[in-house]
């Protein structure tokens, strides 16, 4: 898909989970499972592994970061992730993951046209 | 676009102070490269999350660090950890869980950060001046820092903080900048003046503030001058869970705006926050009601201050607790306001250091629900530790932990 910016360049597919709220991937999150688990989200218990996570914005906790790259090392962790807006948090988990294991994925940001067209299911290839 | 790099940061880049230096180079530039940043600034001091123990990433990045012989450059003060400290029988993490965060926060002091073990670093002596650029992670700690110290710092995640601490640098932008510290939304609190004046207001708020404000700068209409610190950190703890909100102002309060045209923005939105939209927040995060039997009360989310454990010792000295209760607080203020601690102790107060009751296993297994102060607890309780959350005021708090049941003056929002 066409996208607005590229935070973190990668190539990934796979089907949208898209979020109709931000996701603190700290708390929200479990990395061991891949599923999330913020009580009162509306995706409570979607999976995240291997989706394209598509979410507004981030929130909530600078852990989330860390919790991000854990999700990866354990093959847990999103496929790519769309944002609304940027979001440095998730950024720097994925440049973390990257260094760390070189497990690369996308993190980009979408148009507020391209974001709302995507729906969970759909198929999406980054960049 | 490509970062415009002095001299010395190219040198670290290119490994003359060693790999660990390196590393964290290339993720602060890499970062800059996120933002659109056309070059770094120097910070003057760091707070690092990262101390944290969530998974074997936190430890590998740490070591992968040290192993390349990093150490900070700028002082540098660590928040909570998984772990207490003072009082280790309190936490009970499996063995193994316990020294994989044990070797996290070993690995941060050895790169010379200091062990302060706080989430409220902004209770320190030392802390930032107005105007002093900072690299501060831990939601709770940025919002702080940036809208009551008027610091700058971003909002930085895990990771990022240390290679900044490691550094001095960080990418020069966002709300490092006049530009990003403009308010794009100002929020009008139209309530009754009765309600300004209750300890309820801050955490329900703050909770409404992140969910309107979101990343944007907002400005607050309504807060009463004088509003306290504690206040303050109340509705920036809330905001920065519910929301990604990293500085709010407070018209009149806060120090970068003492009007509103100090800090709006051109294009800025208003909107007015109304006793219904509190009463909603409230409902949503306060779910057990009122002569509820509870299983314990955590109150000192974020740490709480001196003040605060003054307060809670007066009110507990009136109505001893008949269920658990636990107050977290820096180590700091063990040292400092050891008087009240021991008052506490007295009275049956479980003091928690170093951590804090929502991150790591410390309350007791309960069928019951949890009583709090703190917005930024009960937001979090229910998914971390799979309780359920009632939210009042300290004095409520206390009251309930005396009767063992859910006391409080309802309702507060007409």
């Amino acid at each position: 898909m066409e996208v607005a910016r590229v935070l973190v360049p990668g190539k990934a597919s796979g089907p949208a989970l898209v979020l109709d709220e931000p996701l603190s991937l700290w708390s929200g999150l479990d990395p061991e499972t891949g599923l999330i688990v913020e009580a009162s989200h509306p995706q409570i218990g979607a999976s995240v592994t291997g989706r394209i996570l598509v979410m507004p914005s981030g929130r909530g906790s600078s852990s989330s970061a860390t919790v991000l790259a854990e999700s990866l090392r354990l093959g847990t962790g999103p496929a790519g992730i769309v944002l609304g807006e940027p979001d440095e948090i998730v950024a720097i988990g994925a440049l973390a993951a990257a260094e760390l294991y070189d497990i690369a994925i996308p993190v980009v940001v979408a148009s507020p046209d391209q974001f709302g067209s995507i729906r969970s299911g759909d198929r999406i290839s980054l960049p | 676009m490509d970062v415009e790099l002095e001299a010395d940061d190219r040198a670290t880049l290119d490994g003359q102070r060693g790999e660990g230096a390196a590393l964290a180079m290339r993720l602060i530039v890499r970062m800059a490269e996120v933002a659109g940043a056309r070059g770094l600034r120097a910070v003057t001091g760091a707070h690092i999350d990262s101390c944290l123990y969530h998974g074997e990433a936190s430890l590998d990045f740490a070591e992968r660090l040290l192993a390349g012989g990093a150490a900070v450059s700028v002082p540098t003060t660590l928040n909570v950890s998984s772990l207490d400290l003072l009082h280790p029988e309190l936490v009970r993490l499996d063995a193994r869980t316990a020294g994989l965060a044990r070797r996290l926060m070993d690995a941060y002091e050895a790169m010379g950060c200091r062990p302060t073990w706080t989430c409220a670093p902004y209770q320190l002596p030392e802390r930032p001046a107005f105007g002093e650029h900072v690299a501060w992670a831990e939601s709770n700690a940025i919002v702080f820092a940036n809208s009551v110290l008027g610091a700058r710092t971003n909002r930085y995640g895990d990771f990022i903080d240390i290679c900044a601490a490691i550094t001095g640098r960080v990418p020069d932008h966002g709300l490092h900048t006049d530009a990003g510290r403009r308010a794009t939304l100002r929020l009008r609190l139209d309530v009754p003046d009765e309600l300004l004046e209750d300890d309820l207001l801050a955490p329900v708020f703050g909770i409404v503030l992140g969910r309107r404000a979101g990343s944007r700068v907002a400005a607050i209409d309504g807060l009463p001058p004088g509003t306290s610190e504690d206040r303050l950190k109340a509705v920036g703890a809330a905001a920065a869970s519910s929301g990604a909100v990293a500085l709010f102002h407070a018209i009149g309060v806060t120090p970068e705006a003492p009007r509103w045209e100090a800090v709006a923005a051109e294009d800025a939105r208003e909107e007015a926050v109304t006793r219904a939209d509190l009463r909603a927040a409230f409902a949503e995060l306060s779910p057990v009601p009122v002569g509820a039997k509870i299983g314990a009360v955590s109150v000192g989310t974020p740490h709480a201050s001196v003040a605060e454990l003054r307060r809670l010792a007066e009110l507990v000295s009136e109505h001893r607790p008949t269920v658990p209760l636990y107050v977290n607080t820096g180590r700091l203020h063990v040292e400092i306001a050891r008087d009240l601690v021991d008052t506490l102790a007295v009275a049956g107060v479980t003091v928690v250091t170093d951590t804090c009751t929502y991150v790591t296993p410390i309350l007791p297994d309960t069928t019951g629900p949890v009583m709090t102060d703190s917005g930024k607890w009960a937001w979090y309780a229910p998914s971390n530790l799979g309780v359920a959350v009632a939210l009042g005021s300290l004095e409520d708090c206390v009251r309930s932990a005396a009767a063992g049941h859910v006391v409080r003056d309802d309702p507060r929002w007409g």
